[in-house]
């Protein structure tokens, strides 16, 4: 709950993910307008912060893929109430994880070598851009993950209707409409 | 013929002896679930989706095996069964590479069908990201190990149907992989007719016709029943 506002602070992150369900997100339309009088909304892939702030409720799209990410969802997890995974990357791994059938090194050459018309060499290990895992994981087996909104992407109606029995103070009904 | 009598999820039913619970059980609207059994092929037991209880017995059977008898009580869908049947299908995502937003088969899936159907959200077990290859040889068709659940489908439907014999399994647990021939590639296979029947029944995506986009492949089913009819009766009717 904000202090000054006294709403519950709505948070949403993205990781490794091609930002399709936030896309999905903002696809919720006018309701978003309703949303927006309801909660405090406290962060967004799109907020300049400095850390993740403290909030009730937070949508994590995409899968834990690099260093960052795997910073990032452990600072989340410390300071949401209720996470939950926003999407097939997050939930599965999903295109994201296409990668761990290869090597990270195999990758890396493939994409900034092989593939590149400028090879200028391959970013890993500097302060500007993140380390890659060796294996890219869903959420869940990285922290505790409280609802699941599957999909590539899941529908705004589905996020709509997760968000609302949130707020309303009901369990959400979590009804799968296609899994994988 | 004899006529067994037996109880399914509470209902009395009939079947002749030597059908299996999970033929009487289909036959009357009670919908067990199933990912290697076909209709017009030989059952094998190797999806273990359809097992059901027994009263009276500590094991589960696997329905699709298991032959009616008189008296018995059967249940297809209590909690322990849903709860293993869930883990199964987990296992299943977890063993290969089911991406399904890539996949030309989704949106009409059997196995992404039934996880949806069991209420899975998320897969409790670790993702296993084994690196498997995808054989494109053949001219018309494609071979994408990623996506094979091992349900022998294929396998069953060359050797009995079409009678080449094509297909056959390499390996143990999951090293398990299904090859044409002695392991050549699909293209370079001679026993292959090009009948495209193993890519029919298969319930994923690993076989498909070439040139389908994501979400574009329906596979068509009916001309199993067509032939095993035809053979049994001599007419070409479902």
């Amino acid at each position: 709950m904000d202090r000054v506002t006294k709403k519950p602070r709505l948070a949403t992150a993205w990781l490794g993910g091609c930002s399709g369900c936030h896309m999905s997100f903002l696809d919720l339309d006018e309701r978003l307008i309703d949303l927006a009088a309801r909660v405090e909304f406290c962060a967004c892939p799109l907020t300049d912060l400095k850390d993740f702030p403290e909030a009730d409720i937070t949508l994590v799209e995409g899968a834990v893929a690099n260093e960052e990410h795997l910073e990032t969802i452990h600072e989340i997890r410390k300071r949401t109430k209720i996470l939950i995974s926003l999407g097939d990357c997050a939930v599965t791994g999903n295109v994201t994880a296409m990668r761990n059938a290869f090597g990270v090194e195999d990758v890396l050459n493939r994409a900034y070598k092989e593939l590149a018309t400028v090879v200028v060499g391959i970013p890993s290990g500097n302060d500007v851009v993140p380390k890659l895992l060796a294996r890219v994981r869903p959420v869940h087996e990285v922290v505790k993950v409280d609802y699941y909104l599957t999909g590539c992407p899941p529908s705004a109606d589905a996020i709509h209707a997760c968000l609302v029995d949130l707020l309303e103070g009901r369990e959400p009904a979590g009804e799968v409409k296609r899994f994988g | 013929m004899s006529v067994k009598t037996l109880e399914i999820d509470g209902k009395m039913l009939t079947g002749v002896a030597g059908e299996t619970i999970f033929s009487v059980a289909w036959n009357k609207g009670i919908r067990i679930p199933r990912l290697c059994h076909i209709g017009g092929i030989s059952d094998v037991g190797a999806c273990r989706l359809c097992l059901v209880e027994i009263e009276g017995q500590k094991k589960l059977q696997a329905s699709c095996l298991t032959p009616v008898e008189e008296g018995m009580v059967v249940h297809t869908d209590t909690p322990k069964l849903r709860a293993h049947r869930r883990l199964i299908v987990e296992l299943l995502f977890a063993e290969r590479n089911h991406i399904c937003s890539v996949c030309v088969m989704n949106g009409d899936c059997e196995l992404q069908e039934l996880a949806t159907e069991l209420g899975i959200d998320h897969v409790r077990v670790r993702y296993q990201f084994p690196s498997l290859p995808v054989d494109l040889t053949h001219e018309r068709f494609g071979l994408d190990h990623n996506r094979c659940i091992l349900c022998t489908r294929c396998i069953r439907v060359c050797d009995e149907v079409e009678g080449a014999h094509t297909w056959d399994m390499l390996g143990r647990g999951t090293n398990s992989r299904v090859i044409s021939d002695l392991g050549e590639p699909w293209g370079a296979s001679d026993s292959c007719t090009s009948c495209g029947k193993c890519v029919q029944v298969c319930p994923t995506g690993a076989l498909f016709a070439k040139g389908k986009a994501v979400g574009e492949m329906r596979k068509d089913r009916t001309f199993l029943k067509y032939i095993v009819t035809a053979r049994e009766k001599k007419q070409w009717i479902e």
